[in-house]
């Protein structure tokens, strides 16, 4: 039965057989009998009055059960709130913000009215029968545009749609700047983006008439939080609720967010007394889940002519979107302005963020969440300095990176890294990705007339969310720790609980890996339950890459407990003194005496039989832990991409990608290795082909997937990973998370190649998605 | 309309709405929720089944979110939940699982049908064929490099049996 190192293995995925054969539960799966259906109708506006909506004919439509428009609603139903207000002087401004309006709408696709039908085809048939009139205002969809005067207002509440302008300092930028032998300015766009998890939204509410409670199935990455806020907006106490995320197919930060759209199918749950169901279609999913990036950013870098740098000044206009949903003030703020340093050694960082609202959807999370956005711009900042000074971007990496021995490392605003080491991931990066040879190659292909470029990205990010001290002081409105339970059942079989709620990261395995490995039992004997607010305490959810080192050290410490206990029952029944027993293998013995001991089940059965238990020891086995983290954790690494670029048409391909990352302790290689594939395909994506586009009038250009190029298997190469493996002191298990760290890497490492193979031209950079029309025309430009 | 069509091996007959879609009918006539919606533009693929129309031998891939329940008339539908046999898994599904070849699982169920088709017209496949056969199916998750590698393994073992 000895498992041994079942920590660190690559366990095939516990959750895998249910999704391969098609088994799987997700929300649009559940159809309880006498299910309805809702459909909304939307705003063709992206800002209009609305003026009438007349739904007589839509409700006599045989099949339809209601209708439901803004005023229905009037005092029933509560604002959506924002979880993340954070304190900036003046403070915030938040607008009011309804899950259905009453008067005016500041989105295209915001919802209107909402039909209720014994089927789907039937709801919709009914919306289209609805008469709404708008009266058109002037719509703002650039942030830059929305902040100057004359712009159209979104609320009289929000002048000049400032939301709030937040600014952070740390060390003495101006001695920086005034020491600099160099500065070098760019402006640049990290562009919109629309998450796009490949299943839409869905919600299904049932409402018991008998006990007045409701159980709301969602697509959730957070259901404590999802069943929060839906209690303030349902105005439904928290305990008369019960959220569930099934199996959840994907999210990217998209699925944190709480909708209204929610609260009203749980609302019309409790009306009709019937289960209620809603399920997003792929174009209301682009125009009204929350999209994410969208920052024009301007920035200064101050050197000295040795490479070293000093100093970044930034100012970003974060476009928020039309209201501020769950995150959003947090993202282009903490979780940007914190990573502004980088992996270097630059001693001040002053950054001021405009939040602005504009007639677009809501922006909040999408995967790395503000990190990302802070890492293209550190990362595309360096090489634009090492090409002022004829550097190699490997070399002025070097020069600047914090060094191994530094850490505990506290960089100039304040956070503390825990633990790196820069030069190691960059350095095997660059041996796999045969830098030398490639840059031998360049040389002799551009004599060719042929155009290859390096790009080098070296990260750090803010993981673990995190410290409940450091993110309260940033306005967020809870703090961020997490629940599990381990719970040995009488026959040592072991069921786990996790406030986290994984929607394909796969912590059914990486989950009992680390409790069969505290326990000393098999993986098949340890079940873990995610995502149901009816089982499991209170957990914050997964995001921000804190589930692992989180959740699984919360797990950890939870299973550590169950070992103690043991200890101390299997002294009572062994009757031997607790000091005089050790725990090996799931099993208790007598030191020095291997033979005369017991085994973890077996303690368990006599933990529930309760009979030879020592004084003061409770019946059973099960322990529950609220794990808070000392502090974040700091994934690292280094990312190098090779491009191909056709001259005459502009396409850029890639030929090579190499990621070096480092996430601390692996828990499950296979499983990581995953993570890191999908976020560089997510950042590949971003750097080549991806964007939100709006015109002028706020009609969202990229609605269906015909028109948002989400890369295929066509566009993507092999991935080359590798790692290292530098443990994080500040958690029970020494991991790090990774589920970010490609989105993060990514971008710059694919901008930096294709600038690098074009710098010849004298191209210095080019905004994302670098388009095959973008590049054909920097060479046109540059050649002339 | 009537319609009458074989899926899974088991004969259906119902009785349907001409618009109807072929995916609406077997998620929520006939229960096969496996086969899951992903858009309305027959962009990801998350839909993809397997169907024999009567003219022909052999099983093909085919994005069940737009095309009709009635099209489906006389034909024979596969879908992820008949790729099983007596509880053993599909090569296909075998070498998804061991590659770590899905993370949500969403798509999963499209990828397998349309990996089905592939390999019986490409028994053999290089990497290269791999993606082009399946860059109609939209993974958000898993940056296709163990799918593709699933695919790989998976027409190993089918060539050998």
């Amino acid at each position: 039965m000895a498992i041994t190192a079942i920590f660190g293995a690559r366990v095939k995925r516990k959750e895998d057989p249910r999704l391969i054969t098609g088994h799987g539960t997700y929300v649009a799966d559940i159809t309880p009998p006498g299910t309805v259906y809702v459909s909304f109708l939307r705003s063709p506006y992206s800002h209009a009055l609305i003026k009438r909506v007349d739904a007589a004919k839509a409700s006599a439509l045989r099949g339809v059960l209601s209708v439901y428009t803004g005023i229905d609603f009037k005092g029933r139903i509560g604002a959506v709130p924002t979880g993340w207000p954070i304190t900036t002087d003046p403070p915030i401004k938040i607008p009011e913000y309804y899950p259905l309006p009453l008067d005016r709408v500041r989105y295209q696709g915001e919802p209107v009215a909402a039909v209720v039908a014994e089927d789907r085809y039937t709801a919709k048939d009914a919306v289209a029968m609805i008469e709404a009139e708008y009266e058109p205002l002037n719509a703002v969809v650039d942030q830059e545009e929305a902040v100057k005067s004359g712009a159209p207002q979104l609320y009289d509440s929000v002048p000049n749609n400032t939301s709030f302008v937040w600014h952070l300092q740390g060390g003495d930028i101006e001695a920086a700047f005034a020491k600099a032998d160099t500065i070098v300015k760019q402006r640049l766009v990290n562009q919109r983006l629309q998450p796009t998890p490949i299943e839409n939204r869905a919600v299904l509410a049932l409402y018991n008439q008998g006990t007045g409670d409701f159980t709301i199935y969602a697509t959730s990455q957070a259901p404590h939080i999802h069943r929060l806020l839906l209690s303030s907006m349902m105005k439904i106490p928290e305990h008369k609720i019960r959220v569930i995320a099934p199996d959840v197919g994907g999210g990217f930060g998209s699925k944190i967010t709480v909708y209204g759209t929610d609260a009203i199918v749980g609302l019309i749950a409790q009306d009709l007394k019937r289960p209620v169901k809603y399920v997003e279609e792929r174009s209301e999913n682009f125009l009204s889940t929350t999209h994410g990036r969208d920052h024009i950013q301007y920035v200064e870098l101050a050197a000295k002519k040795d490479g070293r740098m000093l100093g970044v000044r930034v100012t970003s206009y974060a476009n928020l979107g039309a209201y501020l949903s769950t995150a959003s003030p947090g993202v282009p703020t903490y979780l940007f302005g914190l990573m502004l340093s980088g992996a270097y050694k630059i001693s001040a960082v002053d950054c001021k963020v405009y939040g602005v609202l504009t007639n677009t959807a809501p922006v909040d999370a999408y995967r790395g969440a503000g990190r990302p956005e802070a890492t293209y711009l550190v990362e595309r900042m360096t090489d634009l300095l090492a090409r002022e000074f004829g550097m190699d971007p490997a070399e002025i990496r070097r020069v600047n990176f914090i060094r191994k021995e530094e850490f505990p490392y506290t960089v100039c605003v304040g956070i503390q890294y825990d633990s790196g080491d820069y030069i190691n991931t960059l350095e095997k990066a660059l041996e796999l990705a045969d830098y030398k040879g490639l840059r031998e190659q360049q040389k002799r292909l551009r004599e060719n007339g042929k155009l290859i470029g390096i790009g080098i990205s070296s990260y750090v990010e803010m993981c673990g969310l995190g410290p409940s001290r450091a993110v309260r002081g940033t306005g967020f409105a809870l703090g961020l720790y997490e629940s599990a339970v381990v719970r040995v059942h009488p026959t040592g079989k072991v069921t786990v609980l996790t406030g986290t709620s994984p929607h394909g990261q796969g912590e059914e395995t990486t989950f009992a890996q680390i409790v069969a490995e505290e326990l000393g039992v098999s993986i098949d004997d340890v079940e873990v339950v995610h995502g149901d607010t009816g089982a499991i305490p209170w957990g914050m959810g997964t995001y921000g890459s804190r589930t692992t080192p989180v959740g699984g050290g919360a797990l950890a410490l939870a299973a550590r407990r169950i070992v103690e206990k043991g200890k101390k029952i299997a002294s009572g029944v062994l009757e031997v003194a607790e000091t005089d027993l050790v725990f090996e293998r799931g099993r208790f013995h007598v030191k020095g005496a291997p033979s005369k001991g017991l085994t973890i089940q077996e303690v368990a059965l006599s933990s529930y039989q309760s009979d030879r238990l020592p004084q003061g020891v409770e019946p059973g086995l099960e322990s529950t832990v609220f794990y808070d983290p000392s502090n974040f954790t700091f994934p690292f690494g280094t990312h190098v991409c090779v491009v191909e670029i056709d001259r005459e048409t502009g396409v850029v391909r890639i030929v090579k990608y190499v990621a070096v990352d480092d996430c601390g302790r692996q828990i499950n290689p296979l499983i990581v290795e995953g993570q890191v594939h999908g976020g560089i395909a997510q950042g590949i994506g971003q750097a080549l082909y991806e964007q939100s586009v709006y015109d002028e009038n706020g009609t969202l250009l990229t609605s269906t997937l015909q028109d948002y190029a989400l890369p295929t298997a066509m566009e993507l190469p092999e991935f080359l990973t590798a790692s290292t493996v530098t443990p994080s002191p500040h958690n029970p298990l020494g991991v790090k998370g990774v589920g970010e760290t490609g989105t993060i890497a990514a971008p710059p490492a694919v901008v930096n190649a294709v600038v690098d193979a074009l710098s010849h031209f004298g191209v210095k950079h080019i905004d994302m998605p670098i388009t095959p029309e973008k590049v054909w025309r920097a060479i046109r430009e540059h050649s002339r | 309309m009537k319609l009458k069509l074989k899926v899974n091996d088991y004969d259906v007959e119902s009785e349907v709405e001409p618009r109807l879609l072929l995916v609406d009918y077997i998620r929520e006539r006939l229960g096969l929720t496996g086969t899951h919606i992903g858009c309305d533009t027959s962009n990801c693929g998350a839909c993809t089944v397997l169907v024999k129309f009567p003219s022909s031998k052999r099983f093909v891939s085919l994005k069940s979110c737009t095309f009709f329940a009635v099209q489906a008339d006389g034909c024979e539908v596969k879908t992820i939940e008949g790729l099983s046999k007596e509880g053993k898994m599909h090569p296909i599904q075998r070498a998804f699982w061991e590659n770590h070849a899905l993370q949500c699982g969403y798509c999963t169920p499209g990828f397998i049908m349309q990996a089905y088709s592939f390999l019986e017209e490409h028994p053999s496949p290089i990497s290269e064929e791999i993606r082009r056969g399946i860059s109609g199916n939209l993974c958000r998750c898993t940056g296709y490099q163990n799918i593709v590698k699933a695919i790989l393994d998976a027409s190993k073992e089918m060539g050998v049996v």
